[in-house]
């Protein structure tokens, strides 16, 4: 009687992980070449550790430094926040990985790149990356600049959480503001990121 | 709880739908239908009930697959005068398992006796899960079950 189930089960087909990890991928490419997925991610290696960069149909929406903010964590507020439809995309988000590798080798000053501020809380945070994004390479502003600028001169803590919580850093570059007087402040790529961009764009000793 | 993004519940259950679709499909269908199945399963994903059994949905699409593969299949095959009486052996093949001649008479059973077959004994699931694939109730995926392993008994010679 419980022959036949057990040889079912012993002689059940198994699996060829290779064989199925290209066809998985094969058939996530035709899906997000046919433009049928919401979110797409690559991992791309930087001279300040890997990145992740995530794409929406709108423009870039995440870049994260995984070791300090892991791969499934940055996935898991994407699916929360925006759609669970995330695929990786091995070949993919090329101008953003292309540009980003002409950033860190200097040769390139600006980036030229559709931006999605999905992920920005309130309006304050979202006039706090925009005051951001218009620091040109080589310059810096102070927290409390940028919060003027953004049209709250007091609320300068707000400003330094906005871009605590940059989801774009390096593209909106909150790596050029400072504390009033040339302190550091924080970074979420760590110090150390923060000081190698600034002296990849022509800052010392800070 | 939320649902998890799309690639990891991708590469948790990929196997299980693979080794599903080999045995309900066969393998020279297997391939097309894995791919049918995936690329279903993301554009409904974000639909899904987040309190759903994840697994068990995912079964069900790759079932259905199975089944129009099996139907586009009949639709394409030659008549012949006379059935054979058993299923031509397939090579061997380690995809295929270590028994195709039991594997090839599961494929020709009844597609639901078929589909809850492989549930049980390529993905393990129980009778509750069986019918949430199969779309019917633990009693209705339990008989399914059994007739299937009837006529195997019956066709089958070791």
């Amino acid at each position: 009687m419980t022959k036949l189930e057990d040889i079912l089960r012993r002689t059940a087909p198994p699996s060829d992980p290779e064989a199925v990890r290209a066809l998985s991928l094969h058939a996530t490419q035709a899906a997000v070449a046919a433009g049928a997925v919401p979110i797409t991610f690559a991992l791309t290696p930087s001279p300040l550790g890997e990145l992740l960069v995530a794409g929406s149909r709108h423009g870039i929406v995440r870049i994260a430094y995984t070791r300090f903010t892991p791969a499934d964590d940055v996935l898991t507020l994407l699916a929360e926040r925006i759609s669970p439809a995330i695929v990786e995309t091995p070949s993919g988000l090329d101008q953003a990985r292309r540009e980003l590798d002409e950033y860190f080798a200097g040769d390139r000053t600006t980036f030229d790149l559709p931006l999605d501020l999905a992920l920005v809380r309130g309006p304050f945070g979202r006039r706090v990356l925009e005051q951001t994004s218009r620091i040109a390479f080589g310059d810096a502003a102070s927290y409390a600049q940028i919060a003027a600028r953004a049209g709250s001169p007091r609320a300068v803590r707000a400003a330094g959480n906005a871009l605590g919580a940059n989801p774009i850093p390096i593209v909106i570059p909150c790596h050029r503001v400072l504390r009033t007087g040339g302190g550091l402040g924080g970074y979420t790529g760590g110090l150390d990121a923060k000081r190698r961009l600034l002296a990849l764009e022509g800052h010392d000793e800070l | 709880m939320p649902l998890p993004p799309f690639q990891r519940t991708l590469e948790e259950h990929r196997d299980d739908l693979y080794r599903f679709l080999v045995a309900v499909a066969g393998r020279d269908d297997a391939d097309d239908c894995f791919q049918e199945t995936v690329i279903s399963a993301l554009s409904a994903y974000p639909r899904l009930d987040d309190a759903a059994d994840i697994r068990a949905w995912l079964l069900t699409i790759a079932h259905r697959k199975a089944i129009d593969a099996h139907r586009a299949r009949g639709r394409r095959a030659v008549p012949i005068a006379e059935a054979p009486d058993t299923p031509a052996a397939e090579p061997a093949d380690p995809r295929g398992g270590p028994d195709p001649q039991l594997w090839a008479l599961v494929r020709r059973l009844p597609a639901k006796q078929r589909g809850a077959v492989a549930l049980r004994f390529v993905a393990d699931l129980d009778h509750a899960a069986i019918g949430t694939a199969l779309g019917c109730s633990p009693d209705a995926a339990r008989r399914s079950l059994h007739e299937g392993l009837t006529t195997l008994r019956k066709e089958w010679t070791p």
